[in-house]
């Protein structure tokens, strides 16, 4: 029988996109941020690989573990295991406990992904939920940051406690303290340019996140109207790798494009509150686990409404 | 009936009951009741037991006044009257507790008050004590308290182990390892409670296995050759559910007529 004829249900039009191209895609946008988180850590760099590998790895093989022991197809070769291990590696501060990484992995990929039923199925964002696991578990481990062989608080801590603002140009490039992976702004741009590119993530999420966040600084921050400090807040901590990266995860973010919008939004008056009001410096994270939850209410009132739909009162009433 | 034959049947009924506490009908990892003591005092083993012991105690006690007058309170005013026996006991408990263990007082804090709306508590008056003797209902009591304090316990013993690094207050991890915090924070309940809850389930499945494979098929599946898939299994699974909620249904109204007619 000739294909045309055949039958079948939908989808109909299908794409060549992959799951496994579209996390490749991801890696190779954090490429650039992760050589210079490895980069930046100096001495430390051979640890900060050996961290990074072991990470990856090791949420690799709690997939493996999982699914083959639930007698479930093993899907690592997707790749999402591998991009939620970098995800959450970038995450860490360079000097990290390989062990508690591990314990970090075993969370991410069992009980956020695996529990409630794998990739697709997972309500938060598998890499945030660990770094937040970890960050209330060792919060002394996850907040000390060594740079240039020296610890220090973070540019972002600086500016909450005393309101100086770092010098802006090394907030940019990356010559700061801070997680492996957030401190470099221009190299998460670049994977950036190259994801939105590709049209692997959409620019709404992150859009909507950074202007509505913008707004926020400049009406209720320490300092109001006040671009330098904006920069400072914008350049600081994990908003980058948030906006671009983590906020933009096809599961845990709305399908709709209005839905998209408001969970931006929601997500930069969130970070705002957390950052500005919070007793943390950094807010990102909680902020989108918190927003995440709230996705599947976003989507039902987003949802677009048909051509030519009325209102079903009548019906209601006959009942 | 004969001496003889009570005594026997008494024993029996008092196993009967601590078994159906303890393990059959546990009421923190079987029948998820009281969940907000048990998620809440439990950031130690200490204050586990001392929870589930205080509740045993009103539990026990509160069964037996209200199995005695089970005749005399008017069906519709037996919540407030429940209500009126347990808080009695609860506020000599923390008298007690005050007098003679501070420390432990101190840590439970307002818990120790709201044992009065404990579900367990009211949920065995209204569904066992109000409705069986005396004898009974005693054990009733004292094998759903001791489920408690089970249940309590284990939860505290083991958050205390990964969330703080000891047990009784006595440090035993090495100081290599350090403990996961936030085992011993909210979250952490949660997830110490939902393994237990799964280990306890699969225990229990594992002893059910045998029957179930026994059953037959229903002709669910009439393909089904010789080996029976997963899905078969539930499906086996949910048609006996539904019968037993028929009968329990049919129970509750047989139960409710005659109420009606007496």
């Amino acid at each position: 029988m000739s294909d045309l004829l055949k039958v079948s249900s939908n989808p109909h039009v299908r794409d060549k996109n992959t799951t496994s191209s579209i996390m490749l895609d991801v890696i190779i946008a954090l490429i650039p941020a992760t050589i210079f988180g490895i980069y930046n850590a100096g001495d430390n760099a051979l640890y900060t690989i050996a961290l990074i590998l072991v990470t990856v790895g090791s949420c690799v093989l709690f997939e493996f573990i999982y699914q083959k022991g639930m007698k479930q197809k093993v899907t690592i070769s997707d790749m999402s295991a591998a991009v939620t291990g970098l995800l959450l590696a970038l995450n860490l501060p360079s000097t990290f406990p390989i062990w508690m990484a591990v314990i970090g992995a075993a969370f991410a990929i069992i009980v956020v992904k695996q529990v409630f039923g794998g990739l697709g199925q997972n309500f938060m964002n598998p890499a945030l939920g660990a770094r937040c696991f970890l960050f209330l578990s060792f919060s002394s481990y996850m907040t000390n940051f060594v740079y240039d062989g020296v610890s220090g608080a973070t540019p972002l801590y600086i500016l909450k406690t005393t309101g100086e603002v770092d010098s802006l140009r090394d907030m940019f490039i990356g010559n700061i303290s801070g997680t492996i992976g957030e401190t470099s702004v221009i190299a998460l741009l670049i994977g950036a340019v190259y994801l939105l590119a590709k049209k692997v993530i959409d620019f709404r999420i992150p859009l909507a996140y950074l202007a509505t966040f913008s707004i926020f600084i400049l009406i209720f921050g320490e300092k109001q109207l006040d671009f330098e400090y904006l920069l400072a807040h914008l350049c600081g901590g994990g908003l980058m790798l948030g906006a671009f990266y983590m906020a933009t995860d096809y599961v845990t973010s709305p399908i709709t494009p209005w839905g998209r919008v408001v969970f931006g939004v929601l997500l930069g008056i969130l970070t705002g509150i957390f950052r500005v009001f919070g007793a943390n410096a950094e807010g990102v994270s909680f902020a989108i686990i918190f927003s995440n939850l709230l996705v599947p209410q976003i989507e039902k009132i987003t949802r677009p409404r048909p051509f030519g739909y009325v209102h079903m009162k009548k019906k209601k009433e006959g009942k | 009936m004969s001496n003889g034959e009570v005594k026997v049947s008494k024993l029996a009924t008092a196993k009967e009951r601590l078994f159906n506490g303890i393990i059959k009908e546990n009421p923190t990892l079987v029948m998820m009741l009281g969940m907000c003591p048990t998620l809440a005092v439990t950031t130690s083993c200490m204050n586990g037991i001392g929870m589930g012991l205080t509740s045993t105690v009103v539990l026990a006690l509160s069964n037996v006044f209200v199995s005695l007058l089970r005749n005399i309170i008017p069906s519709k005013v037996r919540m407030p009257a429940f209500i009126v026996i347990v808080a009695s006991f609860v506020t000599m408990v923390q008298f007690l507790l005050e007098a003679y263990l501070p420390s432990l007082n101190e840590s439970l804090g307002i818990y120790i008050p709201l044992i009065v709306v404990n579900c367990i508590i009211l949920g065995r008056a209204e569904s066992y004590a109000s409705k069986n003797p005396i004898w009974s209902s005693f054990f009733d009591g004292l094998g759903m308290g001791i489920g408690f304090t089970v249940g309590l316990g284990l939860l505290g013993a083991v958050r205390e182990i990964i969330g703080a690094g000891q047990i009784f207050g006595i440090d035993i991890l090495p100081d290599a390892l350090e403990p996961i915090t936030i085992i011993g924070l909210a979250p952490g309940a949660f997830f110490v409670l939902a393994c237990l809850v799964a280990i306890q389930n699969k225990i229990k499945l594992r002893s059910g296995k045998k029957v179930k494979e026994e059953a037959s098929c229903n002709g669910n599946c009439a393909s089904c050759g010789s080996t029976c898939t997963d899905d078969a299994m539930l499906k086996t699974n949910a048609n006996e559910d539904k019968e037993k909620a028929k009968k329990l249904i049919k129970m509750d109204k047989k139960e409710a007529t005659e109420k009606e007619e007496a």
